[in-house]
């Protein structure tokens, strides 16, 4: 097929589906393997030969890796060791032995079973950081700890290549066995053992050394001469000369990717890199979604359905229990650690290569090769479906026994001059300075990690929806003087302040604001007094600004004070109309105009050399000139 | 407060080793002011004296009053800058003497913390000198008007400096103002010797 009709094909099925996907809820990587079952041979037949795509695509993980790489600190790496080592070590063996018992009981001798546990023990990098990043749970705990796993499976496919030949059972269907798959492109397999080590350990100090010494006077050398090509040119021959590298002695290219990364992530190159290689990333790892779901071979999910929703199913729940379980042990909550053996369950990309690779070593035999990778590419299509299963249980599990959160603790601080409800950004600094100023507050929260971050640095929060009024009243609300509301959440804001009004007619309350028409709403409902949240922050950073741009600190404070009286006024001119909509965008229209005419003319009395303003004398000056003058003539 | 010893802080600060001049500027509207600007930019050219724009780091008025006793402990020679104001010093450089010369720090039994230092004031007025006069429309001279000054010095046992006074600032041509700040200039490298001496001595 001519070359340009076949990428009309991948960027048409991309474009039609992804987006489709995505708005039913599916994500975009079910939306890149949906659209790969369709063109591929197995449905509408669209593309022919895979294997070239393919190896481009699998570029698409190499490039993520070097992404990853780059926002990973030598330091940071060093932080996660107990993730990479501990966790990821125990995830691969675990899996392994797992797997490999089960394989035994359903009658596969050891050797083979062993071999199908450590291949299927892999997940896929591509697929669990894509999804993760979706989910928005790449940077916490989740992130961190399948990340770590992930790392180590690309670490621990060096030593497979080694292990696997020694479980061969079979005789090797092909002579040249080795050559298979991992095989190609290593220049070093002939060599002894030690020199092997040697090779390998002198390409890492390649990539290492060159990161640190070469490659930033190169990079500066190209960004001098302004070429936005070549600089994107010469990070791409980056990674792809470090793939190459690693790939000649034997690593996975991805892991060489990943140190590139990692090395380069101090240069100050490191945002350019990123911008310029991001979108690379996206496509191939699209591309790569789409060779997977292509590559399902739906003949043989047909004539054996059963089996291979067997082995689905089997794999992906042995997975996540073998990962739940030890993510627990590792310390984990039981949701976090749901979310990562979720992400986690599904088989990987290198087992596609260790697959072809143990077929040609005799290891495994090539129906059961043929089934498993079926299996493989299957469990990832089902790893956003199974996240979406996994959200849905969460959620349900939340919503059935919230009794699972921290408990409100006793109310025991005695008579609280102030309740404080919401103690996050906001509620903090307000309650930080009255509790300075010796008043007794008692704080509400319901975000159990701020609570339990809170509770880290001894404070004193306790947990609870403040719109509850039997909590109110357990937290002192009918003794209190003044409730401050300070929830970021609009509706509860308004809900609590109408609440507590009704049933605590003398207590003061003080609610944040999200902006000036809930601000009205609040007073409405009640509050005596609100603050637009973000109102004092930015007037602050507008005075910063007046200064920077050379105003004397006084006269840049009185500008912001000007302008602050201004607002306040128009926000009290404009509170008899709220509500009736036609009459406030009318008088707000207005009451705009005559505001920035007001604090023009009060602006202008701050301006020096037009005469007349605060503490400017020309007017005396010409009097005193004209005495002087006088004066001089007269004598 | 501590019952220290004289000379040594009653704050509980160690008086460092002092020297120099502060010299504290008041000017609301610095901007504005071509006669302040042109004493101040004089002045703090000339090396021992400390430059302390007060306007500039209280625009709120929020004072730091262990941070400006400090600096006061810090040096021999204070030295107020500032344009007369309603025959006054302007606010702010009111509020610190009101907020930081402290009973117990400035003055009092046990407040000796500036005794021995000098006080020194330079002052700008928009009238021209022969108002500040008895027969003037001013009616009182500018000694008269600083009196609250002086004071100032005598009850915090300080030695109190013959002001230096620019009369008719805002009427004066640049060439006019350029001998005024030479003026000053050399009144402050005066003080700044004479405290050398004082130190050798």
């Amino acid at each position: 097929m001519p070359f340009l009709l076949q990428a009309m094909v991948y960027l048409g099925a991309a474009v039609v589906s992804v987006p489709i996907a995505k708005r039913l809820g599916l994500g975009s990587v079910l939306g890149y393997l949906i659209a790969g079952v369709l063109i591929g041979p197995f449905a509408f037949s669209l593309v022919g030969q895979q294997a070239d795509v393919m190896k481009f695509a699998e570029f698409g993980v190499v490039i993520l890796l070097f992404l990853i790489g780059l926002e990973v600190q030598p330091s940071t790496l060093w932080d996660m060791r107990k993730a990479i080592f501990g966790l990821g070590g125990a995830q691969v063996v675990g899996t392994a032995l797992a797997v490999a018992a089960v394989s035994m009981l359903l009658g596969l001798p050891w050797q083979t079973a062993l071999a199908v546990g450590l291949v299927l023990a892999m997940s896929s990098t591509a697929i669990v950081l894509q999804t993760l990043d979706e989910k928005g749970l790449r940077q916490g705990p989740v992130g961190r700890a399948a990340f770590g796993v992930l790392l180590l499976q690309d670490l621990a496919v060096i030593p497979m290549f080694a292990l696997l030949p020694t479980l061969a059972t079979i005789a090797p269907p092909v002579a040249h066995g080795e050559a298979a798959g991992h095989g190609a492109g290593n220049l070093i397999e002939n060599l002894p053992a030690w020199a092997q080590g040697l090779s390998v350990l002198l390409a890492v100090g390649v990539v290492v050394g060159g990161g640190r010494y070469l490659v930033r006077p190169i990079f500066r050398f190209i960004a001098e001469a302004r070429l936005r090509e070549i600089f994107t040119a010469a990070a791409l021959l980056i990674v792809v000369a470090v793939a190459g590298l690693m790939q000649t002695v034997g690593l996975s290219p991805a892991l060489g990717a990943f140190l590139a990364g990692v090395v380069l992530a101090e240069s100050e190159f490191r945002r350019e890199l990123e911008t310029d290689i991001e979108p690379f990333r996206g496509l191939l790892l699209g591309l790569f979604f789409i060779t997977v779901g292509a590559g399902i071979d739906l003949r043989l999910v047909a004539s054996q359905p059963l089996t291979l929703i067997g082995i689905v199913l089997g794999l992906m729940v042995l997975k996540f229990l073998v990962m739940f379980g030890l993510a627990r042990l590792f310390g984990a909550q039981a949701k976090a650690a749901a979310a990562v053996a979720t992400a986690l369950a599904q088989g990987g990309e290198f087992a596609f290569v260790l697959l072809t690779f143990t077929v040609g070593a005799g290891v495994i035999g090539a129906t059961l090769a043929a089934l498993l990778t079926a299996a493989v590419a299957v469990s990832m299509a089902l790893t956003p479906v199974a996240m979406i299963l996994y959200e849905r249980i969460a959620q349900a599990i939340d919503a059935a026994i919230p009794t699972q959160v921290p408990d409100t603790g006793d109310f025991d601080e005695g008579e609280p001059d102030i309740i404080i409800a919401g103690f996050g950004r906001f509620g903090q600094i307000t309650g930080r300075l009255l509790t300075a100023n010796g008043f007794r507050s008692t704080v509400l929260d319901s975000d159990i990690e701020q609570i339990e971050l809170l509770r880290r640095f001894g404070r004193r929060v306790h947990y609870g929806d403040a719109t509850r009024l039997d909590l109110l009243r357990q937290a002192g609300a009918e003794r209190a003087r003044m409730l401050i509301v300070a929830l970021d959440d609009r509706e509860k804001t308004a809900e609590l302040v109408e609440t507590a009004r009704k049933a605590f007619p003398d207590l003061i309350i003080l609610a944040r604001a999200w902006d000036r028409r809930h601000a009205y709403d609040l007073l409405a409902n009640g509050a005596d007094a609100v603050e637009r949240e973000t109102f004092e922050a930015a007037l602050s950073l507008g005075t910063t600004a007046l200064q920077k741009l050379g105003y004397r600190a006084h006269r840049a404070h009185r500008a912001a004070s000007f302008f602050r009286r201004h607002d306040r006024k128009t926000f009290e001119d404009l509170r008899p109309v709220w509500g009736q909509e036609e009459a406030y965008i009318l008088a707000s229209r207005d009451a705009a105009q005559t505001m920035d005419r007001l604090l023009a003319a009060d602006l202008s009395r701050l301006r020096p050399g037009d005469g007349g303003g605060d503490w400017d004398t020309a007017s005396l000056d010409v009097e005193l000139k004209e005495r002087a003058d006088r004066e001089a003539a007269r004598s | 407060m501590d019952e220290a010893n004289p000379g040594e802080a009653s704050t509980g600060i160690v008086t460092p080793a002092t020297g120099g001049v502060l010299l504290t500027l008041a000017h609301p509207a610095l901007e504005r002011s071509r006669a302040n600007r042109a004493l101040a930019k004089a002045a703090k050219s000339l090396p021992g004296v400390t430059f302390h724009d007060l306007y500039e780091t209280y625009p709120d008025f929020a004072i730091d009053i262990e941070a400006e006793q400090t600096a006061l402990l810090a040096h021999d020679v204070i030295a107020v800058q500032f344009p007369l104001y309603w025959y006054a010093t302007p606010a702010l450089l009111k509020e610190w003497f009101d907020l930081v010369w402290l009973h117990g720090f400035a003055y009092g039994l046990e407040g000796n913390a500036l005794a021995g230092k000098r006080l020194f004031a330079a002052c700008t007025t928009g009238g021209a000198a022969k108002a500040y006069h008895a027969h003037g429309y001013n009616r009182f001279s500018m000694d008269e008007y600083l009196r609250p000054l002086e004071q100032t010095a005598y009850l915090c046992g300080m030695v109190w400096e013959t002001p230096f006074v620019v009369h008719g600032a805002a009427v004066k041509n640049d060439e006019e103002l350029k001998a005024e700040a030479d003026r000053y200039k050399a009144r402050i490298t005066s003080l700044l010797t004479s405290a050398d001496a004082d130190l050798g001595a």
